[in-house]
């Protein structure tokens, strides 16, 4: 599976299976802490075919939790890729048209460097001695991917949640790479509330036994309960108070109370199913390091406090950004801010509000709304790119 | 096409950035794009009008005119356009001195409540107005903030504002340009389209 790029700079066609490519030792991934990856591996997965103009090439971030398999099977939970419902043919994502390439972040743990990856210089699992990464140190990375499969110009970079993060990082870092930029559900920096959300769930792993300061790889545990705490707090903040009460109410798992602490709501049933079945797929050290790098988010801080400064070089990106009424995680305010920066620095901006109770997680949910808007945004995209 | 937008057409220069407020579907953006080459970024408040407009290709934002203008940075654009929305404004003073203040000049269209069929309408039947102009009752309207040529010439001067061109609109009749402070036309326009800059 994993492939060699024999030369960073020159292109190299990427396993249509996907898969990981690793980087040599001498093209070093330097980090925003002034720490320094080498021997980067980034896995990845993409859908349709490049053209050979290199032009019909779209990028999707992934969120906290989510992966390089967007629309195949995912072969850890056996279960459909997160954005299936978006990335195909005649998709809104169409794979008849566009090359959609799907990379697992670096800090994750689905084949890219994270870690619970094994550290070269010492041969063993990189634990806490993994350096803290940020959004920008996953969108370098990306970088380099995408110049070894040897695309200059990205035709849409889009994401939902820190993907969308990942999308604005693009547009603000390497705004000539980037043709148009789809930013969804998301925000140009953490919030103090989002900040405690996921100090909470870290908080929940450290205080697992079994996470052993992290190092429990090497004792062969894992701090199972600990996560899976973390992964139930967040998310509630992933569903509307609408929503939750939709789907649950004040149900019970079986008729009667059991006077006891068993889950007789189904609303406590469904988060427990929810943690249970987070940490077969996910690291515990990979969460810390992930929502460490959320947390650190502030694209305005590195503009001088101005988050139109952040896009004055990205005046020729097309951008779309979009928000759900009912997200209470990064709610439609935090849009607004973005896109009141992207009108201050005279870039090309669209922006709707996508009315719906599903809360945060509606950007991969069945919500024609969005459908709609991604089809004609990148259809019209690849239209202004030239495409067919 | 209507004639308000074969109006509008005429008086944008090619290539200007043009900001159109209240935009709807995109219909007349699309037009000012493929006919004078403009770069058109729209603001509308409807989700189904923001939608169009993405699929047509347009930049639009979804906001509020009353609100959002000012987030807009000053002199961004050549232009901006309001197209008979100025007496739908909680507050159209503010909106029309931050049109200008966006742009250079400003494209606002408006009925002229002092028409005579209006006058004529409110003479005979003591009621509010209906007429094709202004066609829901004064319960339903969003015209919440109606007001005739000379009152609109009145702000326009208290604004320090400059009328660089006028023009009376009718349906299905050609743009006529017209005199705003002539006497007669406070009478004959039914729909009034002005050019304004800065002094």
């Amino acid at each position: 599976m994993a492939r060699v790029a024999k030369s960073a700079t020159k292109a190299m066609q990427a396993d249509p299976e996907g898969g990981v490519m690793r980087f040599p030792a001498g093209k070093v991934l330097r980090l925003d802490s002034g720490a320094r990856i080498e021997g980067l591996e980034v896995a990845y997965k993409t859908y349709g075919t490049l053209n050979a103009a290199r032009s019909n090439a779209i990028l999707v971030c992934h969120a906290l939790t989510g992966d390089q398999h967007l629309a195949s099977d995912n072969p850890v939970t056996g279960r459909p890729g997160w954005w299936e419902r978006f990335v195909g043919p005649g998709l809104p994502l169409d794979t008849d048209r566009y090359f959609v390439i799907g990379t697992n972040v670096i800090g994750g743990c689905m084949g890219s460097t994270g870690p619970a990856s094994v550290n070269p210089a010492t041969g063993e699992a990189w634990g806490l001695s993994f350096p803290v990464i940020t959004i920008a140190d996953m969108v370098r990375a990306q970088g380099m991917f995408i110049e070894a499969l040897g695309i200059e110009t990205l035709m849409a970079v889009v994401g939902g949640s820190m993907g969308g993060m990942q999308v604005l990082q693009w547009a603000s870092d390497y705004p000539e790479k980037v043709f148009s930029a789809v930013c969804i559900a998301a925000a140009a920096k953490h919030s103090a509330q989002n900040i405690a959300f996921h100090e909470v769930g870290r908080q929940a792993i450290m205080a697992d036994p079994d996470w052993k300061a992290g190092a429990y790889l090497a004792d062969g545990v894992r701090p199972e309960k600990g996560l899976a705490v973390a992964r139930m707090a967040a998310h509630i903040t992933y569903l509307s108070e609408a929503a939750l009460q939709r789907k649950f109410g004040r149900g019970l798992q079986r008729d009667g109370l059991s006077w006891g602490f068993d889950a007789d709501f189904q609303v406590e049933s469904y988060l427990r199913h929810q943690g249970t079945s987070f940490v077969d797929r996910f690291d515990a050290n990979s969460y810390l390091y992930i929502t460490r790098a959320l947390d650190y988010f502030d694209l305005a801080a590195r503009h001088g406090g101005s988050l139109a400064a952040a896009f004055v070089k990205a005046r020729a990106v097309r951008f779309c950004v979009l928000s759900f009424s009912s997200d209470w995680l990064y709610p439609t305010p935090e849009s607004r801010e973005i896109v009141r920066a992207l009108n201050a620095a005279g870039a090309r901006a669209s922006f709707v509000e996508i009315e719906t109770d599903k809360g945060h997680d509606a950007f991969f949910l069945d919500e024609p709304q969005l459908d709609a808007t991604l089809k004609g945004f990148l259809t019209s995209t690849a239209q202004a790119r030239g495409l067919a | 096409m209507r004639e308000d937008f074969r109006e509008i057409l005429r008086l944008v220069t090619r290539g200007a950035r043009v900001l159109d407020v209240g935009c709807g579907e995109g219909d007349l953006m699309e037009l000012l794009t493929h006919q004078n080459g403009v770069d058109a970024q729209g603001l509308e408040i409807s989700p189904q009008g923001v939608a169009a407009c993405l699929a047509k290709g347009l930049a639009v934002v979804q906001g509020d005119g009353d609100r959002d203008l000012d987030y807009f940075p000053t002199g961004a654009f050549d232009y901006a356009i309001l197209s008979k929305t100025l007496q739908q404004m909680r507050e159209p003073k503010h909106v029309l001195s931050e049109l200008l203040r966006i742009a250079d000049r400003a494209i606002v269209s408006a009925p002229n409540f002092a028409h005579w069929r209006m006058r004529l309408s409110l003479m005979s039947r003591g009621r509010m107005p209906e007429t094709k102009a202004l066609p829901d009752p004064w319960w339903a309207t969003a015209n919440i903030h109606l007001f005739t040529l000379r009152d609109f010439t009145d702000l326009v001067r208290d604004l320090g504002l400059k009328v660089e061109a006028c023009a009376a609109l009718a349906e299905g009749k050609a743009a006529r340009p017209m005199n705003p402070t002539g006497m007669l036309e406070n009478w004959r326009v039914e729909t009034a389209l002005f050019l304004l800059s800065k002094q």
